[in-house]
């Protein structure tokens, strides 16, 4: 198992570095000066200082092959530049956003796994039965809502008809910006926080938890109909005995995994969600930021994004190996 | 065909299952599906009895009626009676069938690679058979998991106990199969196509056990297989099935030397034999199983009889007592075919046998 | 955003005997469509996906003015009434009309993205499975590759590339939605490749082309079918995301999701520009995923 580890985190390495040189040559291989694609198609004149520092400090007059060289010297120090657009440094503005973000997806995914597996499991239980029905179009249904309408739907339900029929303060929540940015161990909002952490949350989980519960209800259902599930019966165990101890962990192992290929989505969604709600975490911050051609910010912010989207495959992977012991690798062989 | 290479203790006459006139049936969307028609036996403790029959004949379903494990929606159960120890498991309460499964009437499947839950280790699913039905405790569970790896024949059981189905080859996982069954010591332990899924030298091992392990624990197997070699070297008392109905029920000396169905009959003689000239051609039972939705009018078998004459086109046969005490046939030449041997099948007209 | 349909542990079932043997075999089409006919929701879907299409093949007979007529009488931001179903846009366009045109755009987008991917997926899972080894490897790091950039930021440069239009929206969800369909693909193709009617192909001297379309393929068939189905919801989905973040078609092509973007100043007060072409994104990628659900639940040999 350690072995496995530390083999996928080596791993880790190239596949970022593919990634990201990817990115870079994509945006700089495009036709014209770099510099160029920030006045062009914007709206607003840039300052010729920041366009001078710009150039000066990227090298932007440098063959393409010299930028690449310096450019990654510059990542491996975690130089990630300022913003074109404001000449903020970019870290800077990543460890603002990164957090808000992450508290974002961390209760996004936490409802994704509280709610998506037990709907799912309840309805592969019983089913053909109403509950079961209404889930399967429940399910469906928050798949296919596009996340951005829906954010627009909760803004409507919960902002502006309560402001149009003048509802009491404490019934109404709230729907843009941060709110007062308190939290408790982190995580946990204080005060009037959580009136405006839960609609965006609510969004954000939306379609990953509606493919969570389908997902576990496919596979809940494979399980049920498995031959050790009526070894389990023929042993006399009561059906709660033998869902829970046999049923479930087998049922888990595809979900897990998809939970985990999830969590790009998640980021996916994010994006949307926080424009939504003008929730400042990095989805935003990229959105505009591509917006405005900002091209220190894009990569910086992707090149966290990276890092974090193959961390967690790679624990989605461990635990993985885990609830099924027969990928197990080589750790004991065959009689 | 084997003989016991152990001397048997000879069965005794209590009886401990007595299913009467048993009908499983199944409702699909094409109709009605009879898989059990009218099932009749009887299980002594102590012996071995083996159900016969090709695949459909309803021998499966007939064991997990019994063990109650055919769900009822689907499905519909009727019966004069499932009488286990005397009590009808019909009527019994779900609580009271929980407490019989494993305990009393324990069943060891077909495919010990998918009837085994790949998650748990072995160790495990055998001592969840004593911490459920006698209340041991987690180390008390794995001793006695220890204990009955040992019993089926298995090396270092210390360590095995640990591992997972997967780890082991078919053989030893059919053995761990057969150990969990037998860890709450049942009366009866209903084995379904236990050797189907191995090599032929395995077979021999895995029956060995089966026949070691009745002794020890003194309990009557159910023996249900498609394989007449295996009955030859194991069973008492055999029950051949055909299309979901009992066509001949008898001591395993009658069946095969005094055949009484045609069906039978026809089984034996397409056994390939060691002793066989080299060009004695191979003899199947032309046609196949009929769909149970749509048997033949009389006798379910008369399409493929090689003795069938019209009264089998028309009427029913029911299962009788033809010859002896106790051995029943349902044909209505039953007695007609004293003294007939396999030959006469092989030299019947109606049949095209098959080139080597 | 892609949807991943669950292939769960592989549990096999051994038949269970003497339960069912039927008559002459039904062909398998009717079978399918016979089974699929029972699953009211997926009929539903049907229906509704044939409307879809109908309204983007008849949208010039169908919608009273085109996408950017600006009728006379000139009227803004109006709420829905007689002469005007969905009301007005911000321009004074008839957004029913609108909303019909839209239907050939995110369908074109969808079906011709979802082929791109399925293509790359197909031949990219089959050569890994089958053929396993360094191509194996090389697929899948190729795989981890690409999931690992987010779909947006290569959606922007390619939009930049080549311009911000609906043939970019394709080329992007084209070159991302292949990700899912490769694992489904190679799984299948790694697992039938160890069936014995493959070995016995393969001893009676077919060729591996051969073998791979004519066996192994048919098999695979049935998640393709599935997930593609599904996928072209999922591609329109992500093309209404793509277009609401300015990367898709401009005005006045009229795309759902950019008409959602333009109604986003209008919540307060018209409302219904936003929600109209929002309905419309939600039923067209609802309707398809009740019919790959539909699909599979049909397909699948084991559902009874």
């Amino acid at each position: 198992m350690p072995s496995y580890i530390i083999r996928r985190l080596l791993l880790l390495i190239p596949t970022v570095f593919v990634a990201l040189s990817f990115l870079f040559f994509l945006f700089f291989l495009l036709p014209g000066d770099p510099v160029d694609l920030i006045v062009g198609g914007a709206d607003r004149t840039v300052d010729p200082g920041v366009i001078a520092r710009a150039r000066a400090r990227y090298g932007l007059d440098d063959p393409i092959l010299v930028q690449f060289k310096d450019y990654w010297l510059r990542t491996l120090r975690w130089d990630l530049g300022e913003s074109f657009l404001n000449g903020r440094s970019v870290n800077e503005l990543l460890g603002e956003r990164a957090v808000n973000s992450a508290r974002l997806s961390v209760w996004a995914i936490i409802i994704e796994i509280i709610v998506g597996i037990t709907v799912g499991l309840i309805s592969a239980i019983k089913r053909y039965s109403i509950a079961d029905k209404l889930t399967t179009i429940g399910t469906a249904a928050a798949a296919a809502v596009p996340v951005f309408v829906l954010g627009f739907v909760f803004q409507y339900l919960f902002a502006v008809y309560p402001n149009q029929h003048n509802w009491p303060e404490w019934a109404r929540l709230r729907t843009s910006r941060l709110g007062p940015d308190e939290w408790f161990l982190f995580f946990i909002p204080q005060g009037e926080q959580w009136r405006y952490l839960i609609l965006p949350a609510l969004t954000l989980a939306c379609v990953s938890t509606a493919l969570a519960a389908r997902m576990m209800r496919g596979s809940m259902l494979e399980v049920l109909q498995a031959d050790y599930m009526r070894t389990a019966r023929s042993k006399g165990l009561t059906e709660r005995a033998i869902v829970v101890r046999h049923g479930l962990r087998n049922a888990l192992i595809p979900v897990v995994t998809l939970i985990g290929l999830d969590f790009g989505t998640v980021i996916g969604a994010a994006v949307l969600t926080e424009t939504v709600f003008s929730w400042p975490g990095l989805g935003f911050t990229i959105a505009d930021a591509v917006g405005d051609r900002d091209l220190p910010v894009i990569l910086g912010l992707t090149l966290v994004v990276v890092i974090v989207y193959a961390l967690v495959n790679l624990l989605v992977d461990i635990s993985y190996a885990w609830f099924d012991p027969r990928i197990r690798l080589g750790e004991r062989g065959k009689s | 065909m084997r003989t016991r290479s152990v001397p048997a203790k000879p069965p005794t006459s209590e009886v401990l299952l007595s299913v009467q006139d048993l009908h499983t049936t199944f409702k699909t969307d094409e109709g009605d599906v009879r898989a059990v028609d009218g099932v009749s036996f009887d299980i002594r403790r102590g012996e071995v009895f083996a159900v016969v029959g090709e695949s459909g004949s309803g021998k499966s379903v007939t064991s997990l009626t019994v063990m109650g494990l055919v769900p009822t929606p689907p499905a519909s159960v009727e019966a004069k009676g499932i009488f286990w120890k005397g009590e009808n498991l019909l009527e019994s309460s779900g609580e009271r069938m929980r407490k019989v499964r494993g305990k009393e009437i324990a069943m060891i499947f077909q495919d010990p690679l998918t009837a085994l839950n790949p998650t748990h280790t072995v160790g495990r699913q055998i001592g969840e058979m004593v911490r459920l039905h006698e209340g041991a405790s987690k180390k008390e569970a794995r001793e006695t998991a220890v204990e009955m790896l040992k019993l089926v024949g298995i090396p270092r059981p210390e360590k095995r106990v640990d591992m997972h189905p997967h780890e082991f080859s078919g053989g030893m996982r059919q053995r761990a199969m057969i150990a969990m069954a037998i860890a709450c010591k049942p009366d009866l332990l209903i084995a379904d196509e236990p050797t189907t899924a191995l090599d032929v030298t395995v077979q021999a091992q895995v029956l060995e056990v089966l026949l070691s392990i009745k002794d020890e624990i003194d309990s009557a197997i159910m023996l249900i297989t498609h394989d007449l070699g295996v009955v030859a070297g194991m069973a008492d008392r055999v029950m051949v099935m055909y299309a979901g109905r009992s066509v001949e029920l008898g001591t395993v000396h009658e069946i095969f030397y005094e055949t009484r169905h045609p069906y039978t009959l026809s089984l034996l003689a397409s056994l390939p034999r060691l002793d066989q000239e080299d060009d004695e051609p191979l003899v199947p039972i032309k046609g196949s199983p009929p769909s149970l939705l749509r048997l033949p009018s009389g006798c379910n078998f008369n399409p493929r009889c090689a003795f069938a004459k019209d009264l089998c086109r028309e009427d029913d046969p029911a299962l009788r007592v033809v010859h002896g005490d106790a051995h029943c046939s349902a044909c209505h030449y039953a007695e007609n075919l004293a003294g007939v041997g396999v030959e006469a099948i092989r030299e019947a007209g109606d049949l095209e046998p098959v080139e080597t | 955003m892609t949807v991943i349909e669950p292939t769960g542990p592989s549990a096999a079932t051994s038949a269970e005997p003497g339960v069912l043997q039927l008559g002459e075999a039904k062909p398998l089409r009717t079978e399918v469509w016979r089974r699929f006919r029972k699953n009211k929701l997926a009929v539903a879907g049907l229906i509704f996906l044939m409307l879809v299409i109908l309204a983007a093949i008849f949208a010039d007979l169908i919608a009273p003015y085109g996408f950017t007529d600006r009728p006379l009488p000139r009227t803004y931001r109006a709420g829905p009434s007689g002469a005007h179903w969905f009301g007005t846009d911000a321009i004074g366009r008839d957004l029913f009309s609108r909303i019909v045109y839209g239907a050939r755009v995110s369908l074109k987008v969808g079906i011709l993205a979802t082929s791109l991917s399925l293509t790359i997926g197909i031949l990219l899972g089959a050569v890994a499975g089958y053929f396993g080894g360094w191509l194996d490897t090389l697929a899948m790091r190729l795989t981890d590759v690409f999931l690992a950039i987010p779909y947006i930021i290569l959606a922007v440069a390619i939009a930049t590339l080549f311009g911000r239009s609906e043939n970019s929206i394709i080329i992007v969800l084209g070159l991302t939605g292949w990700l899912a369909i490769v694992r489904i693909v190679r799984a299948t193709f790694l697992s039938l490749k160890q069936l014995e009617y493959v070995e016995a192909a393969r001893a009676l001297g077919f060729g591996r082309w051969r073998i791979i379309t004519r066996h192994v393929l048919p098999n695979a068939l049935q998640p393709i079918i599935v997930y593609g189905t599904i996928s072209v919801g999922t591609a329109i989905l992500a093309e209404a995301a793509l277009s609401f973040l300015g990367v898709g078609p401009q005005d006045p092509t009229p795309a759902w999701g950019l008409m959602v973007a333009q109604g986003k100043g209008d919540l307060v007060s018209a409302s219904h520009l936003l929600f109209f072409p929002g309905a419309a994104i939600f039923l067209t990628v609802l309707a398809f995923v009740l019919v790959g659900d539909g699909l599979r639940d049909a397909l699948d040999p084991k559902m009874r």
